[in-house]
């Protein structure tokens, strides 16, 4: 399958691929991993005029640790960050980046790019939004910092002008006492996932005092289930806490039926990745080492 | 859309053969491979990212090649299945897939092989768990997986034992 014809440029620095954006119009791209963009060309869902590759640029792939926070280049591939030291450190991160598709989508696909197609069943968004992110954006006019909640607008849908591209993902490091657990069920590797649930809680012994919970491919953008943060925070984390979490995390899904799944039964499914998630952020909160990998049908 | 054909000029090493040539900025990497280099080893099966049949190796790591624009490849070191054997030898992969059954129609073997010799590159002694995640994005249509996994060990095997052989 051959995508339209298109034409083809390569950007020396990310300020030249800005630069171009602007002058193409809306006919240009930015190609980063392509794992989405050119699957998509190839059906020709999207059919640009012209791709502006990134691929060239040097210094735009990295992962730093610095003043309490990780910083991610736009351009780090999801396999750079699952084999990441620093990374391992906030195990949510490892789970997300190791979980993603399979070893040959993970050694292209970008976070930058992941989180720039906003694709609803895309696992970063959903992720990052249970942590202090701010995404660093450039434009014509120069760089701007959007938090992760107002990046995400709407399905395939971002705060980006049409000239702006992400440059750079900062992370702040939670607390000691935090932990947190990403679980997706997927019916393949290759396949985005039915249903998944992003739990980050800070503990001070059973009590929970912190608790971010935020379900994904269960609406058009990653849902923040608020009222099951309200049903752990400040209490104990047991059967009768969790099961209210669990209920209100159920409550606040709102699925779509597809290929993969019905909405009721994606509706009972998030529910009990919640469940598991929360179990597995607690533990960790409390400092013991738990692996994690998603579940396969 | 363009009005002349717009031609990009590329290098790049195909199992250690360097190639200069003009391409059209939309051909595949795996279009680049089968019909301008004649290495029809590396296959096409789902065209759509799924399959891992058109799995080769850029600079080591493994890539699925129908999603990867034949530009992009631009100075870059390709591996395909090709490339695996050297003066007429088998490569320990090749060997161990042959011995243990770990092919029937023999579609999705190149493919395989490839995300077999990432594996092995970066891991020498994988257990099943990390073999079933190294090639969890290959699928085989055939043989039920069991036989290809006893291959990977056995290639595991053979190529760790050469190697402490020829370092002692
Ligand atoms: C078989 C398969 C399975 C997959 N499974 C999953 C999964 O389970 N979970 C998951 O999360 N993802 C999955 N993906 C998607 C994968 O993670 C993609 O890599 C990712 O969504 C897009 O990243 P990319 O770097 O490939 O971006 P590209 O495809 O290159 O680009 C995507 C879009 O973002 C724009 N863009 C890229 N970089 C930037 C930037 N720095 N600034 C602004 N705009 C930019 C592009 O113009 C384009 O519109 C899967 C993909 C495939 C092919
Ligand atoms: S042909 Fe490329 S993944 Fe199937
Ligand atoms: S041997 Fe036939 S598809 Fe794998």
């Amino acid at each position: 399958m051959y995508p339209r014809a298109f034409h083809y440029h390569r950007a020396g620095s990310l300020k030249e691929a800005v630069a171009m954006l602007s002058q193409l119009g809306g006919e240009a791209k930015l190609l980063a991993g392509g794992q989405s963009l050119i699957p998509l060309m190839k059906l020709r869902f999207a059919n640009p005029g012209h791709l502006i590759d990134l691929n060239f640029i040097s210094g735009t792939s990295f992962i730093k640790e610095e003043d309490g926070r990780l910083r991610f280049g736009a351009m780090t591939r999801h396999a750079e960050i699952e084999d990441s030291s620093a990374a391992k450190k906030i195990p949510i991160l490892h789970d997300c980046a190791a979980g993603i598709a399979d070893v040959q989508v993970r050694n292209r696909g970008t976070i930058g790019g992941s989180l720039a197609e906003a694709d609803p069943s895309g696992d970063w968004a959903t992720v990052l939004m249970t942590l202090h992110t701010e995404l660093h954006c450039l434009g014509n006019q120069g760089e701007r910092t959007v938090p992760i909640e107002e990046f995400i607008k709407d399905a395939y849908t971002t705060a980006l002008a049409h000239d702006e591209l992400v440059r750079e993902i900062t992370v702040r490091k939670p607390s000691p006492n935090s932990g947190g657990a990403y679980l997706a069920f997927k019916r393949c590797a290759p396949v985005y996932p039915t249903a998944s649930a992003a739990v980050q809680l800070t503990m001070e012994g059973e009590t929970c005092r912190e608790a971010r919970i935020v379900l994904g491919c269960v609406g058009l953008t990653p849902i923040r289930a608020k009222q099951a943060e309200s049903a752990l925070r400040g209490a104990a984390v047991n059967e009768k806490s969790v099961s209210a979490a669990v209920e209100a995390a159920r409550t606040a899904s709102d699925p779509q039926p597809d290929m993969r799944g019905s909405a009721e039964y994606k509706h009972t499914l998030v529910g009990a990745l919640v469940k598991r998630a929360i179990d597995v952020a607690r533990r960790r909160a409390l400092g013991e080492k738990v692996e994690l990998s998603h579940i396969y049908a | 859309m363009p009005d002349a054909v717009e031609t990009i000029p590329i290098r790049l090493k195909v199992n250690g053969k360097s190639h200069s040539l003009t391409v059209e900025p939309r051909l595949l990497l795996v279009e680049l491979l089968r019909e301008h280099l004649d290495l029809t080893g590396t296959h096409v099966g789902c065209d759509t990212t799924y399959c891992g049949a058109c799995t080769v190796l850029i600079n080591g790591a493994a890539v699925k090649s129908c999603t990867v624009f034949a530009v992009q490849a631009d100075g870059a070191e390709i591996l395909t299945v090709e490339g695996l054997e050297t003066d007429g030898q088998l490569h320990p992969i090749q060997r161990a897939f042959a011995e243990c059954y770990g092919l029937q129609c023999g579609y999705c073997t190149p493919g395989l092989m490839l995300a077999t010799h990432q594996l092995l590159a970066r891991n020498k002694r994988p257990d099943e768990k990390a073999i079933r995640k190294a090639i969890a994005g290959n699928t085989c249509r055939c043989t039920g997986y069991q036989n290809i996994i006893k291959a990977i060990q056995a290639a595991a095997r053979n190529m760790d034992g050469v190697q402490q052989r020829s370092s002692v």
